[in-house]
């Protein structure tokens, strides 16, 4: 097993600059998860990684060796592609095989292996079935499978689920955790979904345009997004943003004249334009507070999604308890001042103390 | 075309199915007013199936049949004005004799199938060889390569066996098997080569990359994933080259001309007419014979050559 660092790595397809000088280091046995929108270079950075794509500017190095001009067979590592490519003519034992073969390794390991991956995989009874008898999910297996067999140093996940029905996903994106948890082998996990970045990363790193716009711990991208651009991108229903101005005494007015405290832990100038950051999740139901006009009721079950007007714009709160709040209505929603965030209205940055 | 009344008065028909499907009062006749049900009532099925494919079996089989009772026809029936054209009084082995043992004919035929199955695999190995490099290594220029290749398939044979004559000839090959064996991949490659790359572009990217981090070197990757997939798209490419080489006539007609190395198509042609005499009978066997193997072929292999030539893998 192996750390992978990537250094000052750039890329250009013709005249785009795809990738714009991104700099990761990930630890050995680390889940690290890249996500972004679509066309933000993830998985052009995860091809790199792979030696699918040339590396334009910088390196890449795979546990402490760098592998810019190293074949992709020799670079040590399983990919997942999206749409499992596997080998259609091939039984699920000669797709789980066939890099063993190629490495010309003695049939009796050969065998050995392949059980134990079919075993831990739960693929045993489909062994001598073809791809296109097996369904999504069994299909997604093997597709593991074939990564696991060959032991690698480095795991290489390209939006593996994405091909799935919801309730599958679920049920994968856990048993690619437990994978991991048993295996402890270096991922690295390319996807568009915020929530299985969330659930499944040791460590996420959100990119856009081919920049990384923060990476750390999930949580800490929860609690301290860098950015509005992360701020939006992690959390669902996505974080509202209201501009304000702030104002003497350490509070941001809004439009019409409403006022809030300043965030815990935020510092502004008298006077700058401001976005201030709430998740729906963040605010209550009160007799003070934001005053929205309720247009939508969601309840869930679990809580109620409010989607409300203020100020002109759209706003989301999210309420644990039961409530009987109608559209039409006005409520008034009290931000949680320690779990709100301020960002500069022109820069998108975090203000922070 | 159908008729455009009886097509009216369907109109209508299907407008009141479609009313009576709408009323309350029958909802089971819902379905028979879907889709291509139309098709199955039974005089629309003659009218609209069964007699166009007669009439294009009769066309296509004619012939055929002709060959066939013209094979085993006596002369004497053959020139004359009188009796059934069309049938055989007193059929006769004897034009067959003659081809078989008095022409060289069988080696006729093994010169052609020599010939077509050796120009066959060598234009499908170059092809390959060729598509992939076009489709799949992006080379610098590789759509002009390929956009090239096929440029040359639309210069005619005939016109492009003049100059070829003249390389036969420079190479010492005239008169030999090998000056067909080496000429006929021109008109081969370029069809063949274009078939694969369309074919070979259905065959999904990431199944290689995939083969490239398994391991797997560029040969690897065209000998174990590309070519089983691309199966079908061989054998039409196949069958197709195999027909070519078979049927071909100027180039034969040209490059050879010892009785000995000629093929089917030339030597009948060239040695059962004499002067204004045609040998019709042996003409007509030789014929026959020569489009059967051809004919066998193709009824093994037209599952495959249809499903070739309108490419997709299937996973």
């Amino acid at each position: 097993m192996a750390g992978v660092t990537i250094a000052a790595v750039q890329k250009w397809f013709g005249g785009t600059h795809v990738i714009r000088g991104v700099d990761i280091a990930i630890d050995d046995g680390e889940f690290c998860v890249l996500v972004g929108p679509s066309g933000c270079g993830k998985s052009t950075l995860l091809r790199m990684i792979a030696g699918l794509e040339e590396i334009g500017e910088g390196t890449i190095a795979i546990g402490g060796r760098v592998v810019n001009d190293v074949a992709p067979k020799e670079r040590d590592i399983a990919m997942v592609f999206q749409n499992y490519a596997l080998y259609p003519h091939m039984t699920v034992r000669d797709n789980l095989s066939f890099a063993l073969m190629l490495a010309k390794q003695p049939k009796q390991e050969i065998a050995a292996r392949v059980a134990r991956a079919a075993d831990i995989l739960g693929l045993k009874e489909l062994l001598d079935r073809y791809p296109r008898q097996l369904s999504g999910g069994q299909r997604q297996r093997v597709a593991m499978g074939r990564a696991i067999v060959r032991n690698p140093q480095v795991f290489l996940f390209d939006e593996p689920l994405s091909n799935l029905d919801a309730k599958l996903r679920v049920q994968m994106r856990t048993e690619i955790r437990e994978l991991h948890q048993r295996l402890k082998t270096t991922s690295i996990y390319v996807t568009h979904d915020q929530i299985e970045a969330m659930t499944m990363a040791d460590r996420i790193v959100v990119m856009r345009d081919g920049l990384v716009e923060q990476q750390g711990a999930p949580l800490e991208l929860y609690d301290t997004p860098a950015n509005t651009f992360v701020a939006g991108f992690i959390g669902s229903p996505a974080m509202n943003m209201v501009p304000g101005t702030v104002r003497a005494g350490g509070a941001v007015e809004f439009e019409g004249g409403v006022r809030l405290p300043l965030p815990a832990d935020a510092r502004a100038d008298e006077g700058q334009r401001v976005l201030f950051g709430i998740r729906p999740e963040h605010c209550a139901p009160s007799n003070e507070g934001l005053p929205a006009d309720v247009v939508v009721v969601e309840p869930t079950g679990a809580d109620t999604q409010l989607y409300c007007r203020f100020g002109g714009q759209d706003f989301t709160a999210v309420v644990r308890d039961r409530t009987d709040v109608a559209p039409g209505e006005r409520v008034m929603l009290r931000p949680d001042l320690k779990r709100s965030h301020l960002f500069d209205a022109s820069t998108g940055r975090r203000l922070a103390a | 075309m159908p008729d455009p009344r009886t097509a009216g008065a369907a109109d209508a028909a299907a407008a009141a199915r479609i009313a009576e499907s709408a009323a309350p009062a029958a909802p089971h006749r819902a379905e028979d007013s879907q889709g291509m049900r139309y098709l199955e009532s039974w005089p629309r099925r003659v009218v609209t199936l069964y007699v166009p494919l007669a009439a294009f079996l009769f066309v296509l089989l004619f012939p055929f049949y002709w060959m066939g009772i013209t094979t085993f026809k006596p002369n004497e029936e053959l020139l004359s004005r009188e009796g059934n054209p069309f049938w055989v009084q007193n059929p006769t082995l004897a034009h067959l004799r003659k081809l078989l043992f008095d022409t060289s004919y069988p080696e006729w035929l093994w010169n052609t199938m020599l010939v077509a199955v050796v120009a066959t695999f060598l234009s499908i190995a170059c092809s390959v060889l060729a598509a992939y490099a076009i489709e799949r290594l992006r080379f610098q220029g590789s759509r002009y390569v390929g956009m090239s290749i096929f440029l040359a398939y639309l210069v005619p044979p005939s016109i492009l066996f003049i100059p070829l004559a003249a390389v036969i000839q420079k190479l010492g090959l005239f008169d030999t098997r090998l000056a067909l064996i080496l000429t006929y991949p021109t008109f081969l490659i370029p069809f063949c080569t274009w078939l694969l790359m369309g074919y070979f572009r259905s065959i999904p990217f990431e199944l290689e990359e995939c083969a490239l981090m398994d391991g797997a070197s560029r040969w690897q990757i065209l000998t174990r994933i590309v070519l089983p997939l691309a199966v079908p798209g061989l054998i039409s490419a196949g069958i197709f080259a195999f027909t070519l080489s078979w049927n071909e006539f100027i180039y034969a007609l040209t490059f050879v001309s010892s009785s000995e190395v000629k093929t089917v198509p030339v030597g009948v042609i060239t040695e059962l007419v004499e002067g204004d005499v045609y040998h019709w009978g042996s003409l007509m066997a030789g014929a026959l014979m020569g489009s059967l193997p051809v004919a066998i072929l193709y009824s093994f292999f037209v599952e495959y050559y249809v499903s070739g030539l309108t490419g997709a893998v299937k996973e």
